[in-house]
């Protein structure tokens, strides 16, 4: 691959970067006094008391090494404003405050553009002197990633440090992608201990680890070679992992507060469903029981008096009971999830892939999780959509499952700004990515045919029926006192649907390549 | 990847950041009792919407002429009142007469920002599509590029959707003569540009070139046969567009000498605040805003803008092609600029041709220390001549540029 060619990469990175500081008066949501809360708890307070502190509704619910990502920025804060690390200061914004968290997003996005320039130079170009700049997969593969709607809106308008930890993903992936797993385990460890979230895609390492990279060798049929397990390979990637746990956790396990950590980290109080569903299973499930809930009422079936007052959508994350479908609780959500990854883990371990079957593994377990688990928040689905785009600017499939993934995927971000003031921003920068990762990618996997089905394409120009609703008619027209989640509401089961399916596509392309596997 | 799909893209990015700009505070935000252009602009909708026509450009116990009196041409009162005949279906608190003074609320700067974007995405974003597209040379990656560049220019987004200004009607009507001119349309294209001078008389500065160029079209077709019908539709297309403009002022000449009074303030200085032209260098070395009468400063401007667009304009005169014609557009806004009276800052917009690495030098130094304490105004000072010695190689630089010919066309014909 040519070094003298990638003279765009810098002009992409640099250009995204100015964009973002174009945002930095823009909508703010309550994420923004969260992780200000967490620089004023982490610069005033003792490490002891960190994840004791809970004077303020948002306490430290991320692992340590977040924490120390923090207290780090909170000395650079220190120059900006003094007053942001105050813990008394609820709710403080003043303009070096917001200059100050929004520049750190940008800056840390650095980690970001490390790793997609690393993803880059592992997909192959085509035949380089014959196309153009443009319809090269490294290019689109770039623009895919740094210019991601999904990752733009909620790092850089809503608040978070989503890009940051992306990029410890997409490198650790990247590492794998170039065969270097002990860097790639490392990465991943590090990611681990700065959220946990990511737990969700840990098996998809685990298992790709254990089967691919100790045991060194595989049999004539691809089936597993027991006498070629090293040991020496294991006891490498659990030092490594082990190291990076003890940095992070050490001190609070001398301390003795390993108990309340993990209750920190862990909090099961909270609902089946996040305020606004997420587009996933659940969703479905409890549009479902609205639905039967009316239908019972309607036939008679059931007496309106008995069923709990409904509020799922309201604005608080809430408890919510099911009035006419059973219950779910966090342990079946969690059965679920693992039922719903097992046979990808299971088709890994049996007949691995290399490191694009493990990227394929990682993306089932990240929307399996996605799909089935409690307490899911939208912006998850950027794990799975992320990753995605590697694949999809190598297949012709997989181009075909991203369009309607991250179309879909992002589609349900919107409710995220529901601010008038964002409306054109979320609406042209939605249509600039769609209407790129469409064409670069119709443009790239040029063949037989069009990416998606007719199906498909009626079910994308629907959700774009779906977005005029919610957005444009819905707030004028007069149900609006009556029935405010309606939109909400049909976002979400809408987008199920579009999740689900993808879901379900790329499930068929893990265990399609599984029963060929001399052809891969 | 398809042109289609690369213009919309460049359109979209360039909405976005237009947007993105117009979250930040605008002109005079939260600075009572004036505040600044966007107070001004609320202003005239209130004035326009509740009093009648004869009235806008009175002073009168309705209409306060010190407080942000209107001093542009019809077409933007007209605007004005578009503008204010929705907002007042949308809340009438925002142009109530006297009460909505200083008005400020988040929902009011959306809807005064959204008018901004109305009118670009009506006028100037369509205009400079069609002539990246038309009207510019080279293979389709290359229009893209110039319309990225284009619709990127920080000049025109930092003014309209920050200050808070209405360039992107005026430049955009005053594009769609270009490109009328452009395409040989040469009627369609004179009432645009007609209509961009009842917007914004600052379009004055491209109004020569203008003249000189369908002039010389007009001789060269032949006086006494063709060119004599161009004309003639020409000047009837001018003619009834700036009588439909002017219509309500017609009636009574009083009313048309006090709009003409108010759009020309001739009874200001020289120059006021720091701007990149002669007189403020000038200033710096020779006190003549103290020196001479306001009349000999009248007359001095007046004689070397002259000076120094008529070699331009002659030119075009005497060969009427569009690319002359381009560069005419240049040296003329340039030269208005340089020498004209009472020139703001932001009349260089037409000239689209600014030196960044001087000025992001001198911006950062201007920003990060302290000037000394007896020479408060050093910064801006420096900033100002600096500009202004750029401007004054760039205007002569396109006048070589012009009287030297096209070049391609040049060694086209020698390599034949």
């Amino acid at each position: 691959m040519a070094a003298d060619g990638w003279s765009w990469f810098p002009v992409l990175a640099a250009g995204v970067s100015l964009f973002k500081c174009l945002f930095i008066s823009s909508y703010r949501s309550t994420d923004f006094e969260v992780h200000r809360n967490w620089l004023a708890i982490t610069h005033s307070l003792p490490v002891s008391r960190w994840y004791h502190e809970n004077s303020s509704e948002w306490t430290l619910d991320y692992p340590p090494l977040f924490a120390w990502f923090e207290f780090g920025l909170s000395h650079v804060a220190r120059h900006f404003d003094g007053d942001m690390l105050l813990l008394h200061k609820q709710n403080y914004a003043s303009p070096p405050t917001v200059l100050f968290q929004r520049l750190s997003v940008i800056v840390t996005d650095g980690v970001f553009i490390l790793a997609t320039r690393e993803c880059c130079r592992c997909v192959q170009t085509q035949k380089a002197s014959q196309k153009a700049v443009l319809s090269q997969p490294p290019f689109i593969l770039a623009v895919l990633l740094l210019w991601n709607f999904g990752l733009f809106i909620v790092d850089h308008i809503h608040f978070q440090y989503n890009g940051f930890l992306f990029g410890f993903l997409l490198l650790s992936v990247a590492k794998h992608l170039q065969a270097q797993h002990l860097q790639g385990a490392l990465l991943f460890a590090v990611l681990l201990n700065l959220k946990h979230i990511y737990l969700y895609v840990a098996p998809a390492y685990g298992v790709y680890l254990l089967r691919s990279y100790c045991f060194t060798e595989s049999s004539t049929d691809g089936g597993i070679r027991w006498r070629s397990f090293s040991l020496l390979r294991l006891l490498a990637l659990g030092s490594v992992v082990m190291a990076v746990c003890g940095l992070s956790f050490g001190p609070f396990i001398v301390m003795g507060q390993l108990p309340q950590v993990l209750s920190r980290l862990f909090p099961f109080k909270r609902g089946l469903c996040h305020a606004y569903w997420a587009p996933n299973a659940w969703a479905l499930y409890n549009a479902l029981d609205k639905v039967l809930a009316t239908v019972g009422v309607r036939l008679k079936l059931l007496k309106e008096a008995e069923l709990p007052q409904a509020s799922m959508t309201g604005g608080l994350v809430q408890e919510f009971q099911h009035s006419v479908l059973p219950s779910v609780s966090p342990s079946v959500t969690l059965v679920c999830t693992l039922l719903s990854i097992l046979p990808a883990l299971a088709s890994i371990w049996r007949r691995p892939r290399g490191a694009r079957g493990f990227l394929r593994c990682l993306l089932l377990c990240a929307l399996g999780s996605f799909m089935f688990g409690w307490h899911v928040h939208e912006k998850a689905i950027l794990i799975a959509i992320l990753p995605l785009s590697i694949l999809a600017v190598e297949s012709r499939e997989d181009a075909g499952i991203f369009l309607l993934l991250s179309t879909t995927g992002h589609y349900s971000l919107f409710p995220l700004l529901f601010t008038p003031t964002e409306l054109p921003i979320k609406v042209c920068l939605m249509l600039m990515f769609s209407l790129f990762s469409f064409c670069a990618l119709r443009k790239l996997h040029s063949g037989d045919g069009s990416l998606l089905h007719p199906l498909e394409v009626a079910y994308l120009l629907g959700l774009g029926m779906v977005a005029l609703f919610s957005e444009v008619l819905f707030p004028l027209s007069p149900w609006k006192q009556r029935l405010p989640f309606l939109p909400l509401l049909a976002t979400s089961v809408y987008c199920s649907v579009g999740v689900s399916y993808s879901f379900l596509r790329l499930y068929a392309t893990l265990l399609r390549s599984d029963s060929k596997p001399k052809q891969h | 990847m398809q042109t289609w799909s690369l213009i919309s893209i460049c359109v979209l990015l360039g909405v976005v950041v237009r947007w993105g700009v117009s979250l930040n505070s605008y002109s005079g935000a939260g600075k009572p009792p004036m505040f600044g252009d966007y107070e001004a602009q609320r202003h005239w909708q209130e004035v326009t919407y509740n009093l009648p026509i004869r009235e806008w450009y009175f002073n009168s116990t309705n209409n306060d002429l010190a407080y942000w009196g209107l001093d542009y041409p019809p077409l933007t009162a007209y605007h004005s009142w578009l503008c204010a005949y929705i907002a007042n279906i949308i809340n009438p608190e925002w142009v109530k007469l006297h009460k909505s003074r200083g008005y400020e609320s988040p929902e009011h700067k959306l809807f005064m920002r959204t008018t901004v974007l109305v009118a670009d995405l009506l006028l100037f974003i369509p205009a400079v599509v069609l002539y990246c597209l038309y009207l510019t040379d080279g293979s389709s990656k290359k229009k893209v590029s110039v319309l990225l560049c284009i619709l990127l220019y920080p000049g025109i987004i930092l003014i309209d959707y920050g200050h808070f200004q209405y360039n992107g009607v005026s430049l955009g009507l005053a594009l769609w003569g270009i490109l009328g001119l452009g395409l040989g349309w040469d009627a369609l294209g004179s009432i645009a540009f007609s209509l961009a001078l009842n917007y914004k008389q600052m379009e004055l500065y491209h109004a020569l070139p203008f003249f000189c160029y369908l002039l010389g079209k007009c001789f060269k077709a032949g006086l006494m046969g063709h060119g004599f019908f161009l004309f003639v539709r020409i000047a009837a297309a001018v003619v009834v567009t700036f009588a439909l403009c002017w219509l309500p002022f017609l009636s009574d000449p009083v009313q048309a000498l006090q709009v003409v009074r108010r759009i020309f303030p001739v009874a200001r200085g020289l120059f006021e605040d720091k701007v990149a032209n002669t007189w403020c260098s000038l200033n710096v070395l020779i006190k003549i805003r103290t020196l001479m009468s306001s009349d000999a400063q009248l007359y001095l401007s007046l004689v070397f803008t002259l000076l120094a667009v008529l070699p331009s304009s002659i030119r075009v005169l005497t060969r009427p092609t569009f690319w002359h014609f381009k560069l005419a557009l240049v040296n003329s806004s340039l030269g208005f600029f340089l020498f004209s009276y009472q020139v703001h800052e932001k009349s260089i917009l037409l000239a689209f041709y600014i030196s960044v690495a001087a000025m992001v030098g001198l911006s950062i130094t201007s920003v990060t220390l302290d000037p000394p304490s007896h020479l408060p105004d050093l910064f801006p000072v420096l900033v100002s001549t600096t500009a202004y010695l750029l401007f004054l190689g760039t205007i002569i630089h396109f006048n070589i540029l012009q009287f030297s010919g096209p070049p391609s066309k040049k060694s086209q014909k020698k390599s034949n």
